[in-house]
C-alpha cells in the first residue's frame, strides 16, 4: 500500500501520559530524532512535583510538547496538532488545549471503566462521539505492543511498559524521523538488561511498522529541515547549557571552579552536570542547606576559586546573609536562580519571573546585585559566561535568573568552539599596593571598575582580614566612622552602577514603529513569535529584550522615551514595569499572567495588537 | 593514598622558612574584647603556639563567624575571613575542601556553633574536611548582652529567661562524638600548657578537629568555670585524659559500670586494674561518648583533655582524588570536546 506523503511546514505533538508512561523520555527520544534530522524544535515539558501521583488521575499527567518546523521557530507552540493520550487521564487534562480538528491518538486499551470514572468520565470519550470535532486515531497501543512481544522472554508488565516505545516508534513514521539513533540510544540505557533492550528495540520498530501498514493512517507527514547557519548543532536544555556555560567560564577564567549546592527542583540538574565533569578540576559539593551551599562557595571564592551555587526561589530567600557578605567583602559569586511558581514552596515544577525584586533587593542593608537573566535554553550558556565576567572582574556576587522554563526546555544550540569565547580571566593580586610598597590595602579600589583588589590565602606579605562589618575604605579595617559607611555604600552602589553593560538592542525592521514590546528572561521567545505575527499582519511593533537587569543598558531610558508605547509583558505582578517606571517615568503598560506556565504566542500577539489598536 | 595522611594535618602546607615568632601573628588591630575576658588568654595561646607549627603564616586562614570569640582573627597576622552568624564551618568547609594547601582555623562559640550553626558544625564533623574548629564555651551570649546559650545550665537566669531557662544544655563533646568526629578535644582558657597541647594535636589530626575551649565571660557569666580553677578543687574534679594512661586523679577514678555505661568511684575503692585506661584511638565512639556525660552532675567530675583521635581520610582529600581518577581515567578536560559531545549534528 501506498500512503500518501503531505508536506508540513510545522508541527506541535504533545505526548501525554501518567507519570509512570515514560513520557519525558518518548518527548526527548522524538526531539533527539527531529533534532538530528535539521528541524528546529523547541520543547516544552510539563510534569507534576510528585514522583508517582496515583495512577490514572489527572495529578499525575506528565507531558512534553514539542514544536518542530522547517523554519526557525521561537516557541514550543500554543496548542497541540497533535495530542497522544495515554490514558483518559491524559486525554482529559490536555483537551481543552487541542484546537478543533486537531489528531488525538489515543491508547484505547487504557480507556477501561475503572479509569475511565477515576477522572469522571460517564461514557467512553473514544465511543460516544464526544471527540467528532476531532481526527481521533483508538489505537490499543498497550495489546499491540504485549502482541508484538509475545516471544520475547519478558513479564507482561516489562512488555506493557514499552507501549511508550511503540508509540515514539508510530510517530517516528508518521513524521518521517530517522530511527537509528534511537535503537541505539535503547541499546545502551539498556545495556545490562539484553532482553528488555531487545524487547524495547522490538516495540520500537512495531509502533513504526504499525504505521506504515494498517489502514488506520492513510498519511505521513514530511517536514523538511530548517536552513539553520552551517555549523555544529546539538539539542540542548537550558540547565544543561548554563552548566556548561559554567564550565566554560571555569575554562575561560583560569579559574578552578566550586559548586556549593543543594538539591531543589528546578535546579538540581545543574548540580548533576556539573559532578560530571570533574576532570576540569570541578568541585561539586552537596552541602547540608541551601545556607552551606553558598557559604562554601563564598569560603572557596576566599580562596580563589570561581565559586558558584545554584538553587530556586526558596533557597535565594535562604542565601540572602550570604551574599550580602559577599557584596560587603567583594568577593566574585554567582548566584544561579533557576526560578519557579512562588510564593515558599509554591509549584515546584512549574515556571515564574517571580524573583526580580528578591534578587535586586532581598538582603538587608544597601546591598547592590547585578542581575542577568537568560532569554532562551541555549542563552543560558552565554549568560553563565557574562554572570562569571562581570562576577570576577568586579568582584562582586552576581545573580543569574533563568526559570523552570528555560531550564527544561531545550532548542538546536549552534555549539561554539572555544576560540570564539571570551577570555574572562583576572589576576589575583600578588603585590602590596600601598604607597610606601610595603602595605597591602584590600580595599583600595582599581580607579576604572571600583574593583577591589583579590589577595588570595597563600600570597605572601598580603595577609589580611575581611568580614562583614563596615570596612574602613582602603585598609578593611573595622570601622564604625558614619562618613566611612555613607563612602563605602555608595561606592559598593557605584562599583555596580558602573558595570560596563552592552546597549539595548531594538529589533524595528521599518525602524518606525510606535509601539514597543519590552520582556526579559524566558519570555524572548512567545513575545518574539508574538512581535512576528503582528508584523505578518501588516502592523508594527519593535521589540526589545533585557539580559541586564542590573544595571541596566545605558541606552534603555531613551530607548523607553522614544515610542509611544511600551508592552511589557512578565509572568509576574509587574516587577520589572515597576523598576522602569521608578527609574525612568515611563508609564509601561503591564500585561501579567502568573499561571506556572510560559505565555502563548498568539496571546501576546492579540495584547500587541490591542496596544497598537489603541494608538 | 588517602590514609598516606592520617596523622599528618598539615602535610600539604608549605613550611616556613625560618624561624617564626609569636609577634610574627600578632596583627597590627587593637584586641576590644572586655578587660579581663578570657578570650585574651586564648588569643595568646594561639599566638605562641602558631610558631611552632613552622607553617607560612599566609597559609593559615582563620574562620570565624559571629560573636566575641569572632573577633578573634582580625587579630592573627594571618589571612582571616570575619563571616556571619553560624556559618563559618561552611564558608571554611568551601575554603579548605578546595585549597588543602592552606591551614584553616574555625573560631566560634557556643551560640554561634551550637545554636544558629548548629547543622554546619554536626556535618563539617561528619564529613571530615581538613578542619580545627575551636568552640570558646563561656555558657552565655555575650555580645547581645547576656542571654541564656544552648550551653547554659537549666534554670539560667539572664535578661530572656527572668525566671530560668527551661531548656537542656548540649554537650558540645557529646554532641561532636555522636557526629562521629574523628578528633574532640577540651580544654581550658587558664591552662596555656595544657591547650597548646591539645592544639598541637588538633592541628595534627587531618580531617575536623573539635577543640571545647572553656572559657570565662567576667561580664555576663563570670567564675561559670571557677572549681576547674579553683586550686582547692580542680585537682579533685578534673579527669586527665591522657591515651594509654588510667583515667583517674588522687581522688576519683573511672570504671566501666556494671550497666555498661561508666561510673566514677572513689580512687582508694577500686584496684589500679580495674580504673579504665583511655583509647583515645578506639573506632568506636561509646566510650568517649560516655566520657563526655560525666560532666554530670556539674564540676563533680570533668574530664579535659582529647576524647578521641580517630583517623580516617579527610573529606578534601577523598575531593581531590576524584578529581585526579577522572583526568587519569578519560585525561584532563577539553572544552571543545565537551561542548561537541553528545548528540550533535553539522549543517553545511
Amino acid at each position: 500500500m501506498t500512503k500518501q506523503v503531505q508536506q508540513l511546514d510545522r508541527v506541535i505533538i504533545r505526548f501525554a501520559g501518567d507519570s509512570g508512561d515514560g513520557m519525558q523520555l518518548t518527548g526527548d527520544r522524538f526531539t533527539a530524532e527531529t533534532a538530528s534530522f535539521g528541524n528546529d524544535l523547541s520543547t516544552l515539558p510539563n510534569f507534576p512535583a510528585e514522583i508517582r501521583a496515583p495512577a490514572g488521575t489527572l495529578p499525575g499527567v506528565s507531558s512534553f510538547q514539542l514544536h518542530f518546523a522547517d523554519h526557525d521557530i521561537l516557541t514550543p507552540g500554543d496548542a497541540p496538532n497533535v495530542l497522544v493520550a495515554m490514558n483518559p487521564a491524559a486525554l482529559k487534562a490536555n483537551l481543552s488545549d487541542l484546537p478543533r480538528g486537531a489528531d488525538i491518538i489515543a491508547n484505547a486499551d487504557e480507556f477501561t471503566k475503572r479509569n475511565l470514572q477515576k477522572v469522571g468520565y460517564e461514557t467512553n470519550p473514544l465511543e460516544d462521539e464526544s471527540l467528532a470535532e476531532w481526527r481521533l486515531h483508538s489505537v490499543p497501543l498497550t495489546s499491540l505492543t504485549v502482541k508484538a512481544l509475545e516471544e520475547f522472554d519478558i513479564s507482561k508488565k516489562d512488555a506493557e511498559r514499552a507501549k511508550n516505545m511503540f508509540a515514539l516508534g508510530l510517530l517516528s513514521w508518521l513524521y518521517g524521523r530517522p530511527v537509528e539513533a534511537t535503537i541505539k540510544f535503547i541499546e545502551t540505557k539498556f545495556a545490562k538488561k539484553p532482553a528488555i533492550a531487545k524487547s524495547n528495540v522490538a516495540a520500537f520498530n512495531a509502533g513504526y511498522n504499525y504505521g506504515e501498514t494498517t489502514e488506520a493512517f492513510s498519511v505521513s507527514y514530511e517536514i523538511k529541515p530548517a536552513p539553520l547557519s552551517a555549523g555544529v548543532y546539538r539539542n540542548i536544555s537550558g540547565n544543561q547549557a548554563l552548566a556548561l556555560g559554567l564550565v566554560a567560564a571555569s575554562v575561560q577564567s583560569k579559574l578552578p571552579l566550586f559548586l556549593g549546592s543543594y538539591p531543589i527542583t528546578p535546579a538540581s540538574d545543574i548540580l548533576h552536570e556539573l559532578s560530571k565533569h570533574k576532570r576540569f578540576g570541578i568541585r561539586t559539593f552537596q552541602a547540608e542547606d541551601e545556607i552551606a551551599g553558598v557559604g562554601a562557595a563564598l569560603g572557596a571564592a576566599f580562596g580563589g576559586a570561581l565559586g558558584v551555587t545554584t538553587t530556586s526561589g526558596p533557597g535565594v530567600a535562604l542565601k540572602a546573609e550570604t551574599v550580602g557578605l559577599a557584596v560587603t567583602t567583594e568577593l566574585p559569586l554567582i548566584v544561579v536562580d533557576v526560578q519557579r511558581a512562588g510564593p515558599s514552596t509554591g509549584m515546584p515544577t512549574k515556571t515564574e519571573q517571580t524573583d526580580l525584586l528578591m534578587a535586586l533587593f532581598g538582603r538587608n542593608g544597601e546591598s547592590p546585585v547585578p542581575v542577568i537573566a537568560p532569554a532562551t535554553p541555549s542563552d543560558c550558556f552565554d549568560s553563565a559566561v557574562e554572570a562569571a565576567r562581570i562576577a570576577i572582574k568586579y568582584r562582586t556576587p552576581v545573580m543569574l535568573l533563568s526559570d523552570g522554563y528555560l531550564a527544561n526546555g531545550s532548542e538546536p544550540w549552534k555549539v561554539p568552539s572555544q576560540a570564539e569565547l571570551p577570555d574572562i580571566s583576572v589576576p589575583y593580586t600578588t603585590e602590596p599596593n600601598g604607597d610606601d610598597g610595603t602595605t597591602f590595602l584590600p580595599f583600595k579600589r582599581d580607579a576604572e571598575t571600583l574593583a577591589r583588589p583579590w589577595a588570595i590565602p597563600g600570597t605572601p606579605g598580603l595577609e589580611h582580614r575581611i568580614g562583614g562589618i563596615e570596612k574602613a575604605d582602603g585598609t578593611g579595617n573595622i570601622s564604625y566612622d558614619p562618613n566611612n559607611h555613607d563612602l563605602m555604600v555608595r561606592l559598593r552602589q557605584a562599583k555596580i552602577d558602573g558595570i560596563d553593560v552592552p546597549d539595548l538592542e531594538v529589533d524595528d525592521p521599518d525602524g518606525d514603529a510606535r509601539v514597543l514590546v519590552l520582556g526579559w528572561g524566558s519570555t524572548y521567545g512567545p513575545i518574539a513569535a508574538a512581535a512576528r505575527r503582528v508584523r505578518r499582519g501588516g502592523h508594527k511593533v519593535a521589540q526589545a529584550h533585557l539580559r541586564h537587569l542590573n544595571p541596566f543598558p545605558k541606552n534603555i531610558g531613551e530607548v523607553l522615551k522614544s515610542y509611544d508605547k511600551v508592552l511589557l509583558p512578565e509572568i509576574n505582578l509587574g516587577q520589572l514595569a515597576l523598576l522602569l517606571r521608578a527609574k525612568y517615568l515611563v508609564d509601561i503598560i503591564s500585561y501579567n499572567r502568573v499561571r506556572g506556565l510560559p505565555f502563548k504566542a498568539e496571546e501576546l500577539a492579540g495584547v500587541i495588537q490591542e496596544v497598537i489598536d489603541s494608538e | 593514598m588517602s590514609e598516606s595522611l592520617n596523622g599528618k594535618g598539615l602535610a600539604l602546607v608549605p613550611k616556613a622558612e625560618g624561624k617564626q615568632t609569636l609577634k610574627d601573628f600578632k596583627s597590627d588591630q587593637e584586641v576590644r574584647w572586655c578587660p579581663g575576658c578570657g578570650d585574651y588568654a586564648i588569643l595568646a595561646a594561639v599566638q605562641s603556639f602558631m610558631p611552632e607549627l613552622g607553617i607560612k603564616r599566609e597559609n593559615t586562614v582563620f574562620v570565624s563567624g559571629i560573636g566575641c570569640s569572632s573577633r578573634f582573627p582580625y587579630y592573627m597576622n594571618t589571612y582571616g575571613f570575619h563571616s556571619i552568624h553560624g556559618r563559618a564551618p561552611a564558608i571554611a568547609t568551601g575554603l579548605a575542601a578546595s585549597r588543602p594547601d592552606l591551614s584553616v582555623w574555625v573560631i566560634t562559640g557556643d551560640g554561634d556553633a551550637l545554636s544558629i550553626g548548629g547543622n554546619h558544625l554536626i556535618h563539617a564533623l561528619r564529613r571530615n574536611v581538613n578542619l580545627n574548629i575551636l568552640l570558646f564555651n563561656n555558657r552565655i551570649y555575650g555580645l547581645t548582652k547576656g542571654q541564656y546559650s544552648p550551653t547554659s545550665e537549666v534554670g539560667k537566669i539572664t535578661k530572656s529567661t527572668p525566671m530560668g531557662s527551661l531548656d537542656k544544655p548540649f554537650n558540645p563533646i557529646s554532641l561532636a562524638v555522636g557526629a562521629e568526629a574523628g578528633f574532640v578535644a577540651r580544654t581550658i582558657d587558664s591552662d596555656r600548657k595544657h591547650l597548646h597541647s591539645v592544639l598541637r594535636e588538633a592541628a595534627a589530626h587531618r580531617g575536623t578537629s573539635l577543640v571545647e575551649i572553656y572559657q570565662n565571660c567576667n561580664i555576663f557569666n563570670d567564675n561559670a568555670f571557677e572549681d576547674l580553677k579553683d586550686p582547692d578543687k580542680r585537682d579533685v574534679i578534673t579527669l586527665r585524659l591522657e591515651h594509654g594512661q588510667p583515667i583517674a586523679n588522687a581522688s576519683q577514678a573511672v570504671k566501666i559500670a556494671p550497666t555498661g555505661g561508666l561510673e566514677v568511684v572513689a580512687r582508694d575503692s577500686i584496684a589500679e586494674s580495674e580504673i579504665l585506661v583511655h583509647d583515645m584511638h578506639n573506632p568506636d565512639p561509646s566510650l568517649a561518648f560516655a566520657l563526655s556525660r560525666l560532666d554530670e552532675p556539674a564540676f563533680q567530675h570533668v574530664p579535659i583533655g582529647i576524647f578521641r583521635s580517630v583517623d580516617r581520610p579527610s573529606y578534601d582529600h577523598l575531593m581531590s582524588e576524584q578529581l585526579d581518577l577522572a583526568v587519569a581515567q578519560r585525561g584532563p578536560g577539553d572544552l571543545d570536546e565537551l561542548l561537541q559531545g553528545g548528540d550533535t549534528w553539522k549543517i553545511n
